[in-house]
């Protein structure tokens, strides 16, 4: 094979190639100077720069996809999901900016595992071999572990980001071992090769494999009975790694399984379609139930999450055709939408003190006070319910759409029944910021707080939330558009 | 098909009007109800002018709908989802009520809320909006879409406005109840409306979310999946309804919203339902509905007779009237589902009629918990002696709820069961009996708030009367339902072609057997 890159390949590499300089430059810069705002603002040119070179990219692939080496590929989907990926860390880190002005160590180091969390996410986006995949898990995974655990002096960060260590740790032992079986069947590592394999190997080992594997990528995705990780770590996380865990990781994982999904053909091995189904029934319902009772508004959306994500499994599970769509659509609306939540919740805690705004009550009469911050919250958690004029009510209809397409009635009534329970716990949040509070105490926030980066980033998601939610042709485009490549 | 911007107009005044008197809040606390009382005599101005300038007979009223008005516009290609609405006479006649009954909710909030003023008329003029759009909707996803999109601001409305009952459940408990009952039974419907749409895909290789295409594929449905079908749309409008047993949640909405919440709730968006029943339905799924109609409409008289006894043990004043409602609920739906002439054309006087006297009968309800801060019927009692005019008025009102000759809910129940009784004898007399059981309930409220010996609660011997502005209204609704009582023709008219279609829809057989053995 010829290793020289062709000027094609090259500018397809772009966009891994600006955000590897962006780690090294940050860590160069932190190295001489000290400075929040410059290093912030580093990091934002720097990956702003990569989202920019995908408009090249786009020329250069002209709808084609571009092979790099065997591990990884560029096509549509990629470019795609490398953009939305760019896109949600760049806001990720207008929070950043906003909320850890307030900490008194070292804030510089943040951006670093940042930028290279994002790297190891758009690598996995791009990856179409099992290599490329755990390199870009391992690289978005490992800056995580610091992120989680970043104030360092709080013993429940610091419990947080161990627990996330081991059991991510365990995870991806999980994963190689069953990345292992299925190489020593088949002799491939790239998922194109293994589909045409599949058929030698003896099937025992194979499913040993694919349960391994898909262990991996239940904790990551954190579906139930995968889950028990996920709650504690929201909760300790700083609200802005919180919020990076829900969504770039997230959605990274699920970008990389599901081109694994079509490419290997295993939406048409009942026995993974049998295991997903019902991974995704439980954590459909058991996300829900498990919000119900919860006080912690960061616990709460640590589950709706875990429930989001179960609707989403619905779109892997009957991979393929409209489901690329309805995956996109969801996930589309989904990052918005997490975006924007998680962003409230960084913004009324910002900037930094000892615990973040989170327990419910603290919410109590939010309207009274930051009336437009609130009126945010409110249409944001309405889109994660799927109450029409949101993201998420096209989001849902499309998964809903796909499952009666198929018939999954058994996927259907959970997520019927799961948006029902649902829809409790959001209420619940949202009528909490409209109680009535003492007069005195509706002190209307300073008005400049939307020329800040973070304001600004939160009346953008909103403002994009709605027009998904009332006119989502022109995203039904772009996402048809971005063709996943089989083979 | 020419498009008539007049229907958008109906749909999008509200919502801007709402926006605004949002808005207005920070400058006064009336500018905010002057601008959606503008906003509503408006739009109710612009659907009263529809009524008398539309002509609603159709030429040759046939099984295929015809609408007087449309309006057509892409909205989701991909999908075949369009923004189109329509307008027969029934969906005028159910606008008019609406608007009608949003002036009569602003105009009795006037004094009651004091709280967030804009923010409430904001919420207020959104339901509005989505329920005649709900009205308008020839689109099955729109139609989803404001069927939704009017739960969110009836929330808000009990949820911030009303009263949690002391020592019992609050009314955030009410709220959500109601909210996710209308949802979770939404949803429902939404995988019936997708599995039409995809049936109607692999026939015809064509996304589409429209009415008439949808009408055309459900036509030809396997009978076991139409049945389903039928069962998926039933169950959403069953709990809208409300039918017992989905109805629990009703009593608690009511019982905690504020007035304008409850003149809502019952004038109007239990209508909805039976619009839902009477246009889709029905005529999407005859065979399974007629196969259905036996259990619909037990259930009806389940409603009928439930409710009235349920209704007769209430203490609390607005749950009394909230069973009531189920009870005149019920009679819709035997009348929907017995498909007939009579029988549909008492539907649409019954829900107008009943929109009217319930909605009147909560604002007066509100009026008395304003003046002696209590809804309950034991801590009432020798009112009459206290006002002059509240008493006769609510009188009136619980008359015309007994289905007094000479009202409106007279000609619309007796329709329904002159219409009924060849259908389904049984039913008929069954639930005739509600009518005797309407007059105990009816006679018992009246008995037990104003006769009897004055009590001593505080509030002085002479309560202050209703206001002009309160008596206005009142003559208003009262005139309105004398006039549906006497000479209903006008509403017959408008809304015959409509029913007649429906009925067309629903049993062709019979009517072509019938009217070639009266030919000879």
């Amino acid at each position: 094979m010829n290793t020289a890159m062709t000027p094609l390949q090259l500018t397809a590499l772009l966009p891994l190639i600006l955000a590897t300089l962006t780690s090294v430059v940050v860590m160069l810069t932190i190295a001489f100077k000290r400075h929040h705002r410059l290093v912030a603002g580093i990091t934002v040119a720097g990956l702003n720069l990569a989202l920019l070179s995908l408009i090249p990219v786009i020329v250069a692939a002209n709808g084609q996809a571009i092979e790099l080496t065997p591990l990884l590929i560029v096509d549509g989907y990629a470019i795609f999901y490398m953009g939305l990926v760019l896109i949600t860390a760049l806001g990720v880190l207008t929070l950043c900016h906003a909320y850890f002005e307030g900490y008194s160590g070292n804030r510089e180091e943040l951006y670093l595992l940042l930028s290279m969390a994002t790297l190891g996410a758009l690598v996995m986006v791009c990856s179409r071999h099992f290599a490329g995949f755990f390199i870009g898990l391992e690289l978005l995974s490992v800056p995580l572990y610091a992120m989680v655990a970043y104030p360092v002096r709080d013993s429940r960060a610091l419990e947080g980001g161990v627990k996330y260590l081991v059991l991510s740790g365990a995870a991806s032992a999980f994963m190689l071992f069953g990345i292992a079986l299925i190489y020593a069947e088949t002799g491939a590592l790239g998922f194109a090769e293994i589909a045409g394999k599949l058929a030698m190997g003896r099937q025992g080992i194979l499913l040993a494999g694919a349960a391994m594997i898909l262990v991996g990528i239940g904790f990551k995705l954190s579906a139930v009975p995968f889950h028990l990780w996920t709650s504690d770590v929201y909760e300790a996380a700083p609200a802005p790694v919180a919020a990076f865990l829900a969504t770039v990781s997230k959605a990274a994982m699920f970008v990389v399984v599901y081109r694994l999904f079509v490419n290997v053909g295993l939406f048409r091995q009942p026995a993974t379609v049998e295991a997903l189904t019902w991974l995704a029934v439980a954590s459909m319902l058991v996300g829900n139930l498990l919000a119900l009772r919860q006080d912690n508004v960061k616990r709460i959306l640590a589950y709706s999450s875990i429930a989001q994500f179960g609707y989403l499994l619905v779109a892997l599970i009957l991979a393929g055709g409209r489901a690329t769509e309805a995956a996109g659509i969801f996930l589309l609306s989904y990052l918005v939408t997490a975006l924007g939540v998680f962003g409230v919740m960084t913004l009324v805690s910002s900037p930094m003190k000892d615990r973040d705004v989170e327990h419910i009550e603290q919410f109590r009469g939010l309207f009274w006070k930051r009336p437009y911050l609130a009126s945010i919250m409110t249409t944001l958690l309405l889109s994660l319910a799927g109450i029409p004029l949101t993201a998420g009510f096209i989001g849902k209809f499309y998964v809903i759409a796909i499952g009666v397409d198929a018939r999954q009635w058994l996927l259907m009534g959970a997520v019927i029944v799961g948006s029902a329970i649902g829809l409790y716990y959001y209420l619940r949040v949202m009528i909490m910021m409209f109680q009535p509070i003492p007069v005195r105490e509706r002190v209307s926030e300073p008005l400049n707080w939307v020329q800040n980066a973070g304001g600004a980033m939160l009346m953008l998601a909103m403002a994009l939330m709605l027009v998904i939610g009332v006119y989502p042709e022109p995203f039904l485009d772009l996402i048809r558009a971005s063709v996943l490549v089989v083979r | 098909m020419t498009n008539s911007i007049i229907l958008v107009w109906l749909l999008f005044l509200p919502f801007v009007g709402g926006w605004a008197s949002w808005q207005a809040e920070r400058y006064s606390r009336y500018l905010p109800r002057w601008i959606a009382l503008s906003t509503m005599l408006t739009v109710l101005g612009i659907s009263v002018w529809l009524w008398f300038t539309g002509d609603y007979s159709l030429a040759a009223p046939s099984a295929i709908p015809q609408w007087t008005l449309q309006y057509k516009a892409e909205w989701i290609p991909s999908f075949g989802i369009s923004f189109h609405l329509g307008l027969d006479g029934l969906s005028i006649l159910l606008i008019i009520l609406t608007n009608l009954l949003g002036v009569m909710a602003i105009g009795c909030s006037w004094r009651e809320i004091d709280r967030y003023v804009g923010f409430f008329h904001l919420n207020l003029m959104w339901n509005l909006a989505g329920v005649v759009g709900v009205f308008l909707a020839m689109d099955l996803f729109l139609f989803f879409f404001f069927w939704e999109m009017m739960l969110v601001p009836m929330y808000f409305l009990i949820a911030l406005w009303g009263h949690s009952m002391p020592g019992g459940k609050s009314r955030v408990y009410a709220a959500t109840k109601f909210f996710i009952f209308t949802q979770f039974s939404g949803l429902i419907m939404l995988l019936a409306i997708l599995a039409l749409v995809f049936l109607h895909h692999s026939s015809t290789g064509v996304w589409s979310f429209g009415y008439m295409d949808l009408l055309v594929t459900a036509k030809q449905l396997d009978p076991q999946i139409a049945w389903w079908l039928m069962i998926g749309f039933f169950l959403a409008f069953a709990v809208k309804m409300p039918l017992v047993p989905f109805h629990t949640w009703l009593p608690d909405a009511h019982g905690m919203a504020p007035t304008a919440g409850s003149v809502d709730l019952a004038g109007i968006l239990l209508k909805t339902a039976a619009y839902g029943l009477l246009r889709f339905g029905l005529p999407f799924f005859p065979e399974a509905s007629k196969d259905f109609a036996p259990i619909a409409m037990s259930f009806g008289v389940l409603g009928v007779i439930y409710g009235a006894v349920v209704a007769f043990s209430q203490t609390d004043i607005k749950r009394l009237i909230a069973y009531t409602s189920i009870s005149h609920m019920g009679f819709v739906v035997i009348g929907i589902y017995a498909g007939t002439t009579q029988a549909l054309q008492g539907v649409v006087i019954q829900m107008i009629a009943h929109g009217l006297s319930a909605g009147a009968l909560f604002i007066l309800c509100g009026e008395i918990y304003e003046r002696l801060h209590t809804r309950d019927l034991r801590l009432m009692g020798g009112l009459w002696a206290r006002f002059p005019y509240l008493p006769p008025i609510m009188l009136f009102f619980s008359a015309a709820s007994l289905g007094l000759p000479g009202l409106g809910n007279f000609v619309g129940e007796f329709l329904i069961l002159v219409g009924t009784f060849p259908v389904a004898p049984i039913i008929t007399i069954i639930s005739a009996s509600g009518l005797i059981l309407a007059a105990v309930y009816s006679l018992i409220l009246v008995q037990k708030a104003f006769h009897g010996r004055p009590r001593e609660d505080g509030h002085g011997a002479h309560l202050e009367d209703l206001s002009k502005r309160e008596l206005a209204m009142m003559g208003l609704m009262m005139a309105l339902l004398l006039g549906l009582g006497l000479y209903p023709q006008p509403v017959l008219d408008t809304a015959a072609a409509a029913m007649k279609t429906v009925e067309l829809q629903y049993s062709p057989a019979p009517l072509a057997a019938a009217a070639s053995a009266s030919a000879p």
